[in-house]
C-alpha cells in the first residue's frame, strides 16, 4: 500500500492479522478521506419491505423465513404495500428495499405486476430483488437471467441490493445455504445487471463457518467483478446474528473483528466508492466508531426491518439519532439517494 | 510509533508521553478536542501497552444492590426510589444470602455491594451483611460501599468516618468501589446531585479510606451537563489525590444512561465519546494503575474495542446488575467467563483473570 500498489490477498491477510486495530483503522480512515474529502457522512431514508417470508431456500443462518404452508407465512397485499410506501414517502424516504423469500409460486408476472403497481402510484425508487431471488426466478421461469432482469427493469426496478452474497466461496455456501445460488451465479447476476445499467451493492455476512481467508477471498471476488463493470455503488459487511437460527456457532463475530474487517474492506476495495457501516447488527455505538474505520455511509434509517430483528437484534434509530451520530463524530450528515447523490 | 498525527497538537503530547512527562490541563482538553480520534487512541494504547503488554483483565464477580431506596434522588439516577414507591426494594439479610447462594456453584472472587441511602437500615445491617458474605463466600474479596454511603453511615450513627471504616473493615470490607464521584465539580454538584456529598467531601472521605489502607476505585459519570474542561479537572483532582495516597486501583468512566431518569431529554454519549473518555483517562491518570471499560454501560462490543483505546480491564461476569439496567440499559445482565475471554482474545489481547486487587489468578 505504501508503494501505491494494489493489495493482494496475501497483503490483506498480513494487514488483518498483524496490524494493531487502530493502525489499521488509521490506514482505512486515510483512504476514506482521500475518496471522500468533503467531511460528509451520508445516510438514506428508506424502508425494508419483505414481500413474502415464504422461502424454499431454508438457509441455516436465517430466522426470518417460513416454509410454504406455514401459518405465519405471508405474501404482501397491494394495500399493505401501498400504505408502507406512502408512510415512507411521508417520512422523506426516497427508496424501498424490496426483498423476499424465494416463494415457489411467485413468477415473473407477479413481480412485473408488483413493480407496475408501485411505479404507477408512488414516486419512489425500488431497490429490489437480490441475486438469489433473480437466479431463482430465472430457473423457475426457464428464462435467462438477462431477460428476467431486463423485464424487471422495464417494469420499474431501479437497482439491486447486494444481499444473499453471504460468503462468496462455494464451500461455505454449500454449508450454510445449500439451496441458494453459488458464487459464480451470484456474480453472474450482478455482472448481467451491471451490463443492463442496473447499479447494485455488494454485501458480506461473516462470522459463521467461514475462515479468515474465505472472508478475504470474498473481497477479491467482488473487486475483480468491479474492475470489469464498475457497477457496485457500495460494499456492506455485517456479522451473522445467530439467535433463532439453526446455525450453531461457537462464538459470534465481535465488534473488534467487525472493525478490522471493515477497515480491510476499505483498503482492498479500492474500486468501490462507498463502504457502509452496519448499525443494525453492531448497534449505534460501534456504528459510529465504524465511521473512523473506513465507512463513509451510515446506511438506512430502517423505518422497517424484519430480517435481523427476527434473529434477536433490535436496535432502533430515528433519523435525528442518525444525524446526531454522524455530527458528533465530526462530520456533516447528508441524506442521499440510492446512487449516493445528496438529496 | 512512526506515523505523524493528522492533528499536529498530538505530536507534542506524544513527545511528553514517550518521555514519561506528565500531561497538564491544556493537554487533557486538547486530547478531548482533537479531531484525530484514532491518534488519541493510539497514544493511549502506547501507554497501556507499556504498562500491561497485551494482558486484559477480568474478574469473576457478583453484584449485590441491597436497596434502591435513597434519600439523594440524584437527577441522573434511574435506580433510586422513595420508600414505599413502586419498584422500591430493600433486601433483608436472607435475600442477600439467597442471591449469593444461587451462584455458590461458581467460583467468584469479588463481591461488589452498593446501594441507596436508606434511613430504615441501621448501621448493624451493613456489618451483618459483610459478615454474612464473608461466611458464605470466604474466598471472595468484598468490595463495598461508595464514599457516599460511608459518609451517610457516619452521619446516621454519629460515628467518625474513621470509626465507621474501622468497624466495616473488621466485618470484612476489603476494598471500596469508586462510585458517587459523578463529576467532581461544585457547579455540576449543585445542578444534578445537590443532596449527595459534593466533590470536596467525596475526596476527603476517600483520603481517609486510603489512609486506613483500604484501596478504592474511582469513577466519573460523564455525558450529561458537564463540560470537557470539567471532565479534565475531575481527572486531575483524582490524580492529585492519588499522588498523596496511592490508594486508587482502577479508574472507571461511567457513561450516563438518560433513559428512565429526569434527564431523559439528553442524548446518550456516542461510541466515539466513550472511547475518547477511556483514552484521555489513560493518558492523564499516569499514577492510577488500571482503566476499566465497563461493558454494562457501554455495551460489550464497545468495551472490547476500548481495550485498544487504553483500557486494560473489562470488569467482570457480574450477573444481575440493577443500577444501569433500571436506567434502561439493554446490555446483558451478565456475561459468562467464556464470553469475556472470547471478547478479549478476538480483540488480540490475552485474557487474564484477576482478583479484586488485580492480582492475576
Amino acid at each position: 500500500m505504501k508503494q501505491n500498489r494494489r493489495l493482494n490477498l496475501e497483503d490483506a491477510l498480513v494487514l488483518y492479522l498483524d496490524e494493531d486495530l487502530l493502525s489499521l483503522g488509521t490506514m482505512a480512515d486515510q483512504m476514506k478521506e482521500q475518496l471522500h474529502p468533503d467531511n460528509t457522512v451520508t445516510y438514506i431514508v428508506d424502508r425494508n419491505i419483505n414481500y413474502t417470508n415464504i422461502c424454499s431456500s431454508g438457509c441455516r443462518f436465517c430466522a426470518f423465513f417460513r416454509s410454504d404452508g406455514h401459518p405465519e407465512g405471508y405474501v404482501i397485499s397491494h394495500e399493505v404495500l401501498g400504505d408502507k410506501i406512502r408512510e415512507t414517502l411521508d417520512l422523506g424516504g426516497t427508496q424501498i428495499l424490496l426483498q423476499g423469500g424465494m416463494h415457489p409460486e411467485l413468477g415473473l408476472a407477479y413481480f412485473e405486476d408488483l413493480l407496475g403497481f408501485i411505479k404507477e402510484k408512488h414516486p419512489i425508487h425500488v431497490h429490489g430483488f437480490s441475486p438469489p431471488e433473480i437466479h431463482f426466478l430465472s430457473r423457475k421461469e426457464k428464462r435467462p437471467v438477462k431477460e428476467v432482469l431486463a423485464r424487471l427493469k422495464s417494469a420499474g426496478l431501479g437497482s439491486i441490493p447486494g444481499g444473499g452474497a453471504e460468503i462468496l466461496v462455494d464451500r461455505v455456501r454449500k454449508k450454510v445455504s445449500p439451496n441458494k445460488c453459488l458464487t459464480d451465479d451470484w456474480l453472474a447476476v450482478m455482472e448481467t445487471a451491471h451490463g443492463l445499467g442496473l447499479r447494485t451493492t455488494a454485501t458480506m455476512m461473516f462470522g459463521h463457518v467461514e475462515t479468515l481467508e474465505e472472508r478475504l477471498e470474498h473481497l477479491f471476488r467482488v473487486r475483480d467483478l468491479q474492475d470489469r463493470t464498475a457497477g457496485f455503488t457500495a460494499f456492506i459487511p455485517w456479522t451473522f446474528q445467530p439467535d433463532n437460527t439453526r446455525l450453531r456457532i461457537a462464538d459470534k463475530a465481535t465488534s473488534a473483528e467487525y472493525l478490522r474487517l471493515l477497515a480491510v474492506s476499505r483498503l482492498v476495495l479500492d474500486n468501490i466508492p462507498n463502504i457502509q457501516a452496519s448499525w443494525v447488527t453492531q448497534g449505534p455505538k460501534i456504528g459510529q466508531v465504524a465511521l473512523k474505520f473506513g465507512a463513509n455511509d451510515l446506511g438506512s434509517t430502517m423505518i422497517e426491518e424484519n430480517v435481523v430483528a427476527a434473529a434477536g437484534v433490535s436496535f432502533m434509530l430515528s433519523r435525528e439519532d442518525m444525524i446526531q451520530i454522524i455530527e458528533t463524530a465530526g462530520y456533516r450528515a447528508r441524506q442521499r439517494d440510492t446512487f449516493y447523490n445528496h438529496v | 510509533m512512526d506515523t505523524v498525527f493528522s492533528d499536529s497538537t498530538l505530536n507534542s503530547i506524544r513527545e511528553k508521553v514517550e518521555q514519561g512527562v506528565r500531561l497538564d490541563f491544556e493537554d487533557g482538553v486538547a486530547l478531548y478536542r482533537s479531531p484525530d480520534f484514532l491518534g488519541v487512541g493510539r497514544l493511549a494504547h502506547l501507554v497501556r501497552t507499556r504498562k500491561f503488554g497485551s494482558d486484559a483483565f477480568f474478574v469473576r464477580n457478583q453484584h449485590i444492590n441491597y436497596t434502591n431506596v435513597c434519600l439523594n434522588r440524584c437527577l441522573f439516577c434511574g435506580f433510586s426510589r422513595d420508600a414505599g414507591e413502586e419498584n422500591a426494594f430493600t433486601f433483608d439479610l436472607q435475600d442477600a444470602e439467597d442471591q449469593l447462594r444461587s451462584r455458590l456453584h461458581e467460583s467468584i472472587r469479588e463481591i461488589h455491594i452498593v446501594g441507596g441511602l436508606n434511613p430504615s437500615l441501621p448501621f448493624s445491617y451493613y456489618l451483618d451483611l459483610l459478615e454474612m458474605v464473608r461466611r458464605i463466600r470466604p474466598e471472595a474479596a468484598i468490595k463495598a460501599f461508595t464514599a457516599v454511603e460511608i459518609d451517610w453511615f457516619s452521619r446516621a450513627t454519629g460515628l467518625s468516618i474513621e470509626a465507621v471504616i474501622d468497624q466495616l473493615k473488621e466485618a470484612g470490607l476489603a476494598m471500596m468501589p469508586g462510585g458517587g464521584a459523578e463529576i467532581l465539580s461544585a457547579r455540576v454538584h449543585r445542578k444534578l446531585y445537590p443532596r449527595k456529598i459534593g466533590p470536596d467531601r467525596w475526596l476527603e472521605v476517600i483520603r481517609k479510606v486510603h489512609g486506613f489502607g483500604l484501596p478504592t476505585n474511582a469513577t466519573m459519570l460523564y455525558g450529561h451537563v458537564e463540560s470537557l474542561e470539567e471532565r479534565v479537572q475531575h481527572l486531575l483532582k483524582l490524580r492529585t489525590l492519588q499522588d498523596e495516597t496511592n490508594g486508587f486501583t482502577a479508574f472507571i468512566p461511567l457513561a450516563f444512561h438518560p433513559e428512565n431518569t429526569r434527564l431523559s431529554h439528553i442524548r446518550p454519549a456516542g461510541g466515539l465519546e466513550d472511547l475518547k473518555t477511556v483514552a484521555v483517562a489513560r493518558l492523564m491518570l499516569d499514577n492510577i494503575p488500571h482503566i476499566k471499560a465497563y461493558w454494562v454501560m457501554i455495551t460489550p462490543g464497545l468495551a472490547q474495542v476500548a481495550l485498544s483505546f487504553g483500557a486494560d480491564d473489562l470488569d467482570g461476569t457480574i450477573v444481575e446488575e440493577k443500577i444501569t439496567h433500571m436506567a434502561g440499559a439493554r446490555t446483558p445482565k451478565g456475561l459468562s467467563m467464556e464470553e469475556i475471554s472470547h471478547l478479549i482474545r478476538s480483540a488480540g489481547f490475552h485474557p487474564t483473570e484477576r482478583d479484586a486487587f488485580y492480582n492475576a489468578v
